[in-house]
């Protein structure tokens, strides 16, 4: 609970801090940031490394309960601490789904009894996702959800979407929107564009997302609710938030680092491991997605990790489900397609990935100010990685097996406890 | 022109889009040689004797199914159909352990019918030791389709290069349209596809073809029609209103083809839905229809596709 950490680059967005310092934990709680701490408590040489507020996930499948055989609470919490995440939101679609405060509070406990960093749940909209009548929203906030979502499928009653967010006003938590017209979607497995016509696949159109994200706007503008769209691909949906954002209306939106560093031509390959909802898009639509990042349009980077079983993946496109894991590839991969290719700043990727998430749900953390959270990562920005199974994850659907990167975490410190260390990590798998 | 190479580079034929034009002129230049064995009185060659084949048929065919049959059976392979009713398919086995087992009992081709695009491609990239042949995956490709109306053109017309094609149907949902187009374009033909816009995929015009929505702009100055079938579960829903207002707008007649080339000739890949695509004078046009002459030719393309994949195999 107590620790040094010296002669670390602090990268600290919250503080518009940029230094070399070091940082003490105590009892869990930073305590003191300065230029040379002494302190006869666990200490951790940084040198070459850089600190900064441990990155945070608001859209993770963590899948228990019910569907263990993908993941669990505690694999796939260990998977977010070897991606340097020390919270995740655990997405509502479980089985049961996280409708009723006892999930909830399954959830918490097991995070607590075997979760490495920490789990914020999301709850659902809609009693059993049906998108029917409002599940108990002010009872699965008192146990701890830190938002609302039918995440999997969008809300399609536009009115169940619009007492949503009224009522969400009371309980002061977003709406999580997964947006998308199924009839626009009819059947489609990746975007509609060239290539599905070259594939002969069932496309998915960009309007399928945008005429979601254009209603959701609007209900939130009536409504002076907070809305979150989730994992935005098409560069309509930026546009609409843009516009939204600019008119008043509380609206904030992640993107998922697939679809930054992906685009619908490597469907070619028909690797199950390139099927995800939304699919993966056409290079107008990720220009789109990284002028919004670039512009601030986009709040939060947010993996939308979704693990399956090899077997649910081994078959042909058509037939797997949508879906992959990110936890341990965010960083690395938002560190190339972002801060080495010039997009951004490594203060404004820290603030897409810590910060942001914790200033839009409301979440402790995001930052390295006295008296929080001891919730640091340190990363490497010149340490290679290489993405293969096994993971961390129990899963190993990953949309980026095989290739090598440079940048990654490399301590990540969960209330001044350190919950992964790649120096320890690699001397457990040379034992 | 004579292909300037003898064998194909890969082990499969999963596709027209990865063949070079080399290979085309080699398929179609063997399948000439082919077309003479079934016109003899023993209609045999012993070139595959010894091989086995496996007719992977994960969805209903008739016409594919039996043309590569019988071209199977003219060069000697032995062959066994395999179709997923009645199969463990139905017993929820996926397509990647049904095509283990019958590897096990070491086939040297399979030649797989799936309803999902991309599914021969997933068997070749697993079975390094048996070639694989698509007979169609989803709305993907039908390369072997593409070959044999290629070979009828050729055959007709004398040349593939600078001839007007129009495509005209249900091309969204089409393997045939997107094989034939990768041929035709690779062989410098002129490729039109007409349909109404709710039947035209996204963006098909970066395929290297002209789109036009009015059947008579796609007769015009055409050297071959080729109609699709309209699948007739699509009427009524969301993709035409009727198969009446189908056939008034884009059905063939011989009014309507009165605009082609005089010696314009009409091709369809069957099964033929008469007086919905087609009017039944233009599809039985002794002059003009050569439908029955590419279920002929079909045959002799499928033994060359056989012929070089098989003999491919042997040399290893």
């Amino acid at each position: 609970m107590n620790l040094l950490i010296t002669n670390a680059r602090v990268v600290d967005p919250s503080q518009e801090l940029d230094a070399k310092l070091d940082l003490l934990i105590e009892d869990g709680v930073i305590v003191k940031t300065d230029k040379r701490i002494k302190a006869n408590v666990e200490t951790i040489d940084a040198k070459g490394l850089i600190a900064v507020p441990g990155l945070i996930d608001l859209h993770t499948h963590l899948r228990e309960p019910g569907q263990e055989h993908k993941e669990t609470i505690a694999t796939g919490t260990r998977a977010a601490v070897a991606g340097g995440y020390t919270a995740v939101c655990a997405m509502a679609n479980t089985l049961p789904p996280n409708d009723e405060r006892a999930v909830t509070e399954m959830i918490i406990a097991e995070s607590r009894r075997n979760g490495a960093c920490r789990v914020y749940p999301i709850g659902a909209v809609s009693k059993g996702l049906k998108g029917e009548a409002l599940a108990e929203l002010a009872d699965l906030r008192t146990a701890g959800c830190v938002g609302v979502s039918d995440d999997g499928k969008p809300v399609w009653n536009a009115q169940l979407m619009r007492r949503a967010l009224e009522y969400c006003t009371m309980l002061g938590i977003p709406v999580i929107a997964h947006e998308e017209d199924a009839n626009l979607t009819d059947g489609g497995v990746m975007h509609e564009g060239y290539f599905s016509t070259l594939l002969g696949m069932g496309g998915i159109p960009a309007a399928s997302e945008e005429t979601l994200v254009a209603r959701d706007v609007i209900l939130a503008r009536v409504t002076g609710a907070h809305v979150h769209i989730a994992h935005v691909s098409t560069a309509g949906a930026v546009d609409s938030v843009r516009s939204a954002r600019a008119a008043g209306v509380h609206v904030t939106c992640e993107v998922t680092p697939h679809h930054i560093a992906l685009g619908d031509e490597s469907v070619q390959s028909f690797s199950t491991n390139l099927k995800m909802n939304p699919p993966l898009r056409s290079k107008e639509h990720r220009e789109a997605l990284l002028a919004g990042i670039a512009d601030g349009t986009i709040d939060a980077i947010a993996t939308d990790h979704a693990p399956h079983h090899f077997d649910e993946k081994n078959v042909e496109f058509d037939l797997a489900p949508f879906g992959v894991i990110g936890l341990e590839s965010a960083f690395p991969i938002c560190y190339e397609h972002l801060v080495r290719a010039k997009v951004i700043e490594i203060d404004r990727l820290i603030d897409l990935m810590s910060c942001g998430p914790a200033r839009i749900f409301n979440l402790p953390g995001g930052t390295l100010r006295n008296g929080t959270p001891g919730d640091v990562t340190l990363l490497d920005l010149d340490a290679e990685v290489t993405f293969k199974a096994p993971f961390q994850s129990k899963a190993s659907n990953s949309a980026f097996i095989g290739q090598t990167l440079r940048g990654r975490a490399v301590t990540t410190i969960v209330g001044g406890v350190i919950r992964y260390d790649i120096r320890r990590a690699k001397r457990k798998t040379n034992r | 022109m004579r292909a300037s190479t003898s064998s194909l580079k890969s082990k499969d034929l999963l596709g027209i889009e990865a063949l070079l034009p080399d290979e085309i002129e080699l398929i179609l230049d063997t399948a000439e040689g082919f077309k003479e064995v079934s016109e003899r009185p023993v209609k045999k060659v012993p070139a595959l004797r010894g091989q086995l084949v496996i007719n992977l048929f994960m969805e209903a065919s008739t016409r594919t199914r039996v043309s590569f049959e019988i071209a199977e059976k003219r060069l000697s392979a032995d062959t066994l159909n395999f179709t997923a009713s009645g199969s463990s398919v139905e017993k929820g086995e996926t397509l990647i352990d049904t095509a283990e087992n019958l590897v096990a009992m070491h086939p040297d081709m399979i030649v797989i019918r799936a309803k999902h695009p991309g599914a021969p491609k997933m068997l070749a990239d697993r079975l390094p030791n048996v070639s694989i042949i698509n007979a169609g995956d989803g709305s993907h490709e039908h390369p072997t389709q593409a070959l044999l109306d290629a070979f009828t053109i050729r055959e007709r017309l004398g040349r593939l290069a600078g001839v007007n094609v129009s495509i005209i149907g249900d091309i969204a949902h089409s393997r045939v349209v997107r094989s034939n187009i990768h041929l035709l374009t690779k062989m410098k033909a002129n490729v039109t596809v007409a349909a109404p816009p709710t039947l035209i995929p996204a963006e098909i015009e970066k395929m290297g073809v002209r789109v036009v929505n009015r059947l008579d702009e796609a007769v015009e100055g055409a050297d071959v029609i080729m109609m699709l079938r309209i699948q007739l579960e699509r009427q009524g829903k969301l993709s035409f209103p009727s198969l009446r207002e189908y056939y008034n707008t884009f059905g063939l007649t011989p009014e309507r083809l009165a605009r082609a080339n005089s010696n314009a000739i009409i091709m369809h890949p069957g099964p033929m839905n008469r007086g919905v695509e087609i009017a039944s004078d233009v599809a039985d046009d002794p002059k003009r229809s050569v439908i029955l002459e590419q279920v002929t030719n079909g045959v002799a393309v499928r033994m060359a596709v056989l012929y070089l994949l098989g003999g491919a195999h042997n040399v290893e």
